[in-house]
């Protein structure tokens, strides 16, 4: 059985930061593995543990920078990688989903999984579509926002019995036909650390590059409905009283606004 | 043309976000010049077809199918329909449920999608601002290639208030029961235990300014000096550090108490979503663009690791070394 995880490396912002044009300049982004994603690897690396014989391909649309954050899917048990890049897509501000769907697609297409495993969302752009278009791309079933998998209905029965987590702690219990996109919501398992052990594996794991052409498509492919005309700082809607001076001062402020309220006893 | 409005039930209640789409809907109709229609599938589409028929709303479809969402009904339904009335752009929320069919309704018609949206307007084209990078940068697109699929964060538009005079009809969407892949067998609820954090009036609520499990100490120190109740952000649940039940936000509890004071919690809006109804709140926090400031009633910019310490005197207590 094979599973796929698609992964994505994405920018943090800190806290103090410029915007040039419509970009964040780069100094001040941190790239790191989608939080999301770190959970999708962790599912599909205890399925393999699960079970016999799986094996898990970690996918991504990602430059060659994107490779270091890769290899730490690989350091935790993925097996292999597929990277997809091109200039093309180089050239694009904004992918939208339609078009990572497609790319994931071909990729999708190559390996024939049972499984794919997506996160919800990135934390940069924060579409939360790219595994549910990836499905309907493929034409097979999917769930979002799964909090819960029954491995062994899955290894088992070829089916993905998931539960959705729902608004207002409510979850939905559901089964999906194999094969299936599952997108992946955080706590539903907890990641491991990459060992020592598997960070020097990690180093041997194959990363294949793919470009437009290895996976059959052209660069019409990557044309980008989105145009963003604007990036700016939201205006902050606050009329917070902020409370000054130094910590001691600080939480003297905030015992005053406490006893106001009538919430401690004193 | 039109704009097709998507609402969303669970349970037998529409949820409000269905209200914020006509709301949202009927704007981006004027910008455009057409219609509002608005649609609901499945469950009492009776009922919910007439509380749907809000003031601006010019139509409202019904497609009886079954009485809870299943994406596979959606998807067929809301693509069949949205053919029918050649709708130019298919407005969904961005719930849970709406992350499950949206993007597959806008792959299955080859509509351009945007999720998200906290601002709409169409001039040459749609435009849509909408937020990146968690809640740091607003970016506005342009957004070409139309027919669209939009979802609408939830609590950025009012909701449509007023009886209205639409049109109320059932459509049949002619759904293809071979085509369900996805069985839904029923709901659960999570979260119960020994606390209900949404009878507390006074909430501590830590986030993952915390760092580190054992920190944890530092926030349970000062609650239990204040007498308040512990809660938190997803990411602490997520991470084991404390109970499913002190989760605040949309897939935990929404919480209304007198008092609500965020220690290291950044006040995305899924957290936001559970705590805004709070009486006084108070924020600490290193960033002080942290969007948990925006709502907040008094914001302590500052290092929770010197303000709580600080504070856990301020009543008579002992802070623990962390
Ligand atoms: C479908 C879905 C449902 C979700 N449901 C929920 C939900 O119910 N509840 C929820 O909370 N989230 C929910 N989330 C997650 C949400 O998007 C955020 O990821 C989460 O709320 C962030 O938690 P946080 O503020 O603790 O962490 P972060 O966003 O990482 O913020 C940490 C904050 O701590 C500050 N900080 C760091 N160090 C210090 C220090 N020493 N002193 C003071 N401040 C410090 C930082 O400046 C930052 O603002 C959901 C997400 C999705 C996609």
């Amino acid at each position: 059985m094979k599973v796929l995880v698609t992964v994505k490396e994405v920018a943090a912002v800190e806290d103090d930061f410029e915007i040039s044009g419509t970009e964040i300049e780069s100094t001040y982004l941190d790239y790191d593995l989608n939080e999301w994603d770190d959970y999708a690897v962790e599912e599909a690396v205890q399925l393999a543990e699960a079970g016999d014989d799986v094996e898990v391909v970690a996918v991504t649309i990602g430059p060659e920078r994107a490779e270091e954050t890769i290899r730490m899917a690989l350091a935790k048990g993925a097996d292999r990688a597929v990277r997809v890049w091109d200039d093309a897509i180089e050239d694009t501000e904004l992918l939208d989903v339609e078009t990572k769907a497609r790319l994931l697609a071909a990729v999708v297409e190559d390996e024939d999984p049972e499984l794919v495993f997506s996160g919800v969302q990135a934390n940069d752009d924060s579409f939360g579509a790219t595994g549910i278009a990836l499905a309907e791309t493929l034409g097979v079933q999917w769930a979002a926002v799964v909090n819960d998998l029954d491995t062994a209905g899955v290894l088992d029965e070829g089916v993905a019995s998931v539960r959705r987590e729902l608004e207002g702690g409510v979850e939905e219990l559901t089964d999906v036909e194999l094969p299936a996109v599952l997108t992946i919501q955080t706590g539903i398992n907890e990641p491991r650390y990459a060992s020592l052990r598997g960070i020097r594996q990690a180093q041997s794991k194959e990363i294949a590059p793919k470009s437009l052409d290895d996976l059959g498509l052209d660069a019409d492919v990557v044309a980008s409905s989105l145009d963003i005309t604007a990036m700016y700082e939201p205006e902050t809607e606050s009329d917070a009283e902020y409370i000054e001076g130094d910590a001691g001062e600080q939480a003297s402020g905030v015992a005053d606004v406490l006893r106001d309220a009538g919430v401690v006893g004193e | 043309m039109s704009v097709l409005a998507v609402a969303d039930h669970r349970r037998g209640e529409l949820r409000g976000v269905s209200f914020e789409l006509l709301t949202a809907g009927r704007e981006l109709a004027d910008a455009m010049d057409t219609e509002l229609h608005a649609a609901v599938v499945s469950g009492d589409t009776d009922g919910f077809a007439d509380e749907l028929n809000r003031a601006g709303v010019d139509h409202v479809h019904a497609v009886e199918h079954g009485a809870e969402f299943n994406h596979d009904v959606y998807v067929q339904a809301v693509a069949a329909l949205a053919g029918d009335l050649d709708a130019a752009v298919v407005l969904t929320p961005n719930s849970v449920n709406g992350l499950d069919y949206a993007p597959a309704v806008a792959t299955r018609t080859g509509r351009t999608y945007v999720s998200d949206a906290i601002g709409l307007d169409h001039g040459d084209t749609l435009e849509v601002t909408r937020e990146m990078y968690g809640s740091k940068v607003e970016t506005t697109m342009e957004v070409s290639d139309g027919p669209y699929v939009v979802s609408i964060r939830g609590a950025e538009w009012p909701a449509a208030e007023g009886v209205g005079d639409a049109e109320i009809s059932t459509f049949d969407a002619d759904i293809d029961e071979d085509a369900i892949g996805a069985t839904v067998n029923g709901f659960e609820e999570v979260g119960g235990g020994d606390v209900d954090i949404a009878d507390a009036e006074f909430l501590v609520s830590v986030g993952r300014g915390i760092e580190e499990e054992e920190n944890i100490a530092l926030i349970e120190a000062l609650a239990e000096t204040t007498g308040a109740t512990l809660s938190s952000s997803r990411p602490i649940v997520d991470n084991g550090w404390l109970a499913k039940n002190r989760q605040v936000g949309q897939s935990g509890k929404q919480v209304t108490p007198d008092v609500y004071l965020a220690v290291g919690i950044s006040g995305a809006v899924q957290h936001v979503a559970g705590m805004k109804g709070a009486d006084t709140i108070i924020a600490v926090n290193t960033d002080p663009n942290a969007p948990i400031f925006d709502i907040a009633d008094y914001g302590i910019v500052g290092d929770l690791f010197d303000v709580v310490p600080a504070l856990i005197e301020e009543f008579g207590g002992e802070a623990p070394s962390v």
